[in-house]
């Protein structure tokens, strides 16, 4: 039985450093694996739509008539399912979170045309 | 016979972040009588299964619950693994088990903060929980999440950890461990925690096997039961036997958990010092067929899965019996009798995770 | 590593008289379950002995969910009892505490008591646009 086992470390914590930051100031970096956002690089998308099928959120609206590939940044739980099937490898997990936002709508990328084929020869 | 009060408790309780109703009828300060009711969070995640691919519900499967997530991904998929007979790579059974441990000391560390917090003690709960970042941060840095980390697929895991890596975390656990030590002993040998939990809501270790206790609230009266004994993931490969205490009170009910903490640093050293080479995923060919109970220990206790299936992408049905489902009945009867003072005390100690026994 | 699972199927008359021979075995009742199946219920009693793992299972019809309780010789049925209740519409006959389907207030009563898509999908073709395992 004792009373001053938590005097002891609250003494230590007197004089030591916060264990917390003051954060809008000072924001942690994130680490390389951290789960953060979907990003695409458009030019490799080829508008498969298994992203769109695969995804267990059915954040991802892919149409191909108009070349239009949408997330809803709310809806996505970053599982990174996507990012695996991916036959292009276009899709990436950033580690960085996507930015707050007051309204729920989704963000879309417009995919550019496929390069046309150099010929065969 | 004095005066018999109903006094509503929760489901918005201060000391309670959990959303279960209890209608404790007292006579005067003592609880005579207590009925519970849940309910008030069920998602039917069940059901689910009938609009999910079998592969795309383990995802499902990790949200049913923010703490012990981790076993709960993984024990959906070591049922399916069962059901249709997959060979997983030793290497990601290992993983598994490194960040099953892992959930133990955060869940466990996450309980004894918020125990600290029910009788009081602001600065214990805040020094514990300043120990857990560091657990959360291991979870950050290898899986990308700090609360649901999707790293477990049917057939293995997701992602890999290097060897260097673990050895590391490892060490990270090692500096840790005489901190958490140094909190630990507040909680066993501080005069003023002993007044708050020591002989209260004591239950037998006979009661508690005929109520259905699991976890901690079984082996703190005495009985080793843990389910890691059946040998899912890895832990044929470890050495470690199960927590017990006798008392079976609420101090005995800490006192276990706090073992274990120590338990799972043991655990991750051991693996990280024999970490096996090889893939971190097998193929998954076709669809189950069959049936399984799969049995795992989360920090709260065993939680049982029971998978059926008939060959359809979607199960037939999926189950599972989480471990505060089956401790509630011995809260019940743990609560009458007690002071009407220690019912937020004593309904703490089962560890209670209403939205994982609610699906 | 697969557990020895044992599987014993009893009938609705027998069901007590079996739970109460595993009550005075000191068994430990782990769960009971149940599962909608195109020809009716099948309810799964599981019991636990020092690992050891022991299941009873029983069929009842659709038309007739009714099924005597155990809540009177594992006290802790009770809460099992009472969401198969909720969730599937069995009624249990001489539960100890009866909620009497308040346990689970979901929008639609008996919201699991469906045929499961994948029974459903067994007599149809497989849907063409599910994409194959990865």
């Amino acid at each position: 039985m004792s009373f001053f086992g938590m005097t002891k470390i609250l003494l230590t914590s007197l004089f030591r450093r916060p264990a917390t930051r003051l954060y809008p100031f000072e924001v942690r970096a994130p680490y390389p694996a951290t789960r953060g956002s979907i990003g695409i690089t458009v030019e490799k998308c080829i508008l498969c739509g298994i992203c769109m099928k695969k995804c267990p959120a059915m954040a991802i609206q892919v149409d191909k008539p108009s070349r239009r590939w949408a997330i809803d940044r709310l809806r996505c739980v970053a599982c990174n399912y996507c990012v695996d099937v991916c036959p292009t490898k276009c899709l990436t997990m950033k580690p960085e979170y996507a930015a707050p936002t007051v309204t729920r709508d989704t963000e879309p990328f417009t995919i550019p045309p496929p390069a046309p084929k150099p010929a065969a020869g | 016979m004095s005066k018999r009060t109903i006094i509503p408790f929760g489901p918005q309780h201060p000391v309670l972040p959990e959303p279960i109703h209890l209608d404790l009828i007292v006579e005067d300060e003592k609880v005579v009588e207590a009925v519970p009711s849940i309910g008030f969070i069920h998602r039917g995640l069940e059901k689910l299964v009938d609009k999910r691919d079998f592969l795309d519900y383990v995802f499902v499967a990790e949200r049913i619950c923010g703490i012990c997530s981790f076993t709960h991904g993984m024990s959906y998929c070591i049922a399916v693994e069962e059901v249709m007979n997959l060979p997983v790579p030793e290497r990601a059974l290992a993983l598994r088990t490194f960040w099953a441990e892992i959930g133990r000391i955060h869940s466990h560390l996450l309980w004894l903060g918020l125990m600290a917090d029910a009788f009081g003690f602001e600065s214990l709960f805040m020094h514990t929980w300043r120990l857990r970042e560091k657990v959360l941060d291991i979870y950050e840095e290898t899986t990308g999440g700090r609360v649901i980390f999707n790293v477990c697929k049917p057939g293995g895991i997701r992602r890999d950890v290097t060897d260097e890596k673990m050895r590391d975390y490892a060490k990270v656990l090692n500096d840790l461990e005489p901190e958490i030590r140094e909190i630990n002993n507040v909680f066993m040998n501080d005069k003023t925690v002993h007044h708050r939990m020591c002989g209260v809501g004591v239950l037998s270790a006979a009661d508690a096997l005929k109520l259905g206790c699991v976890g901690p609230v079984l082996r703190a009266t005495g009985v080793a039961q843990d389910m890691r004994h059946l040998n899912y993931a890895w832990y044929s490969q470890v050495n470690w036997k199960p927590a017990t205490r006798t008392a079976g009170d609420c101090q005995a009910r800490c006192e276990v958990r706090i073992d274990e903490i120590y338990q799972a640093i043991d655990i991750v050293r051991q693996i990280a010092g024999k970490m096996p080479a090889g893939e971190i995923a097998c193929k998954v060919p076709g669809t189950p067929n069959g049936e399984y109970f799969v049995r795992t220990e989360q920090p709260r206790g065993e939680a049982v899965y029971y998978i059926k299936a008939n060959g359809a992408r979607n199960l037939v049905r999926f189950r599972i019996r989480t471990p505060t489902f089956a401790n509630i009945p011995a809260l019940v009867k743990a609560l009458q009798g007690c002071d009407l003072a220690d019912v937020p005390v004593l309904a703490l100690t089962i560890d209670p995770c209403i939205s994982c026994t609610e699906r | 590593m697969r557990e020895n699972q044992t599987t014993e199927t009893v009938t609705p008359a027998d069901l007590v008289g079996k739970v109460r021979e595993f009550a005075d075995a000191n068994w430990r009742l782990v769960q009971i379950c149940v599962t909608r199946l195109p020809e009716g219920f099948e309810l799964n009693y599981t019991f636990d002995k020092e690992y050891a793992f022991r299941n009873l299972r029983l069929s009842i019809p659709v038309e007739v969910p009714v099924l005597p309780s155990v809540s009177g010789v594992y006290w802790n049925a009770f809460l099992y009892e009472n969401e198969m209740h909720d969730l599937f519409g069995i009624t249990f006959e001489g539960l100890v505490l009866d909620f009497k389907g308040t346990l689970y207030k979901t929008a639609k009563p008996f919201a699991f008591n469906e045929i499961p898509v994948a029974c459903a999908a067994k007599s149809a073709p497989a849907n063409p646009a599910a994409p194959a395992a990865g």
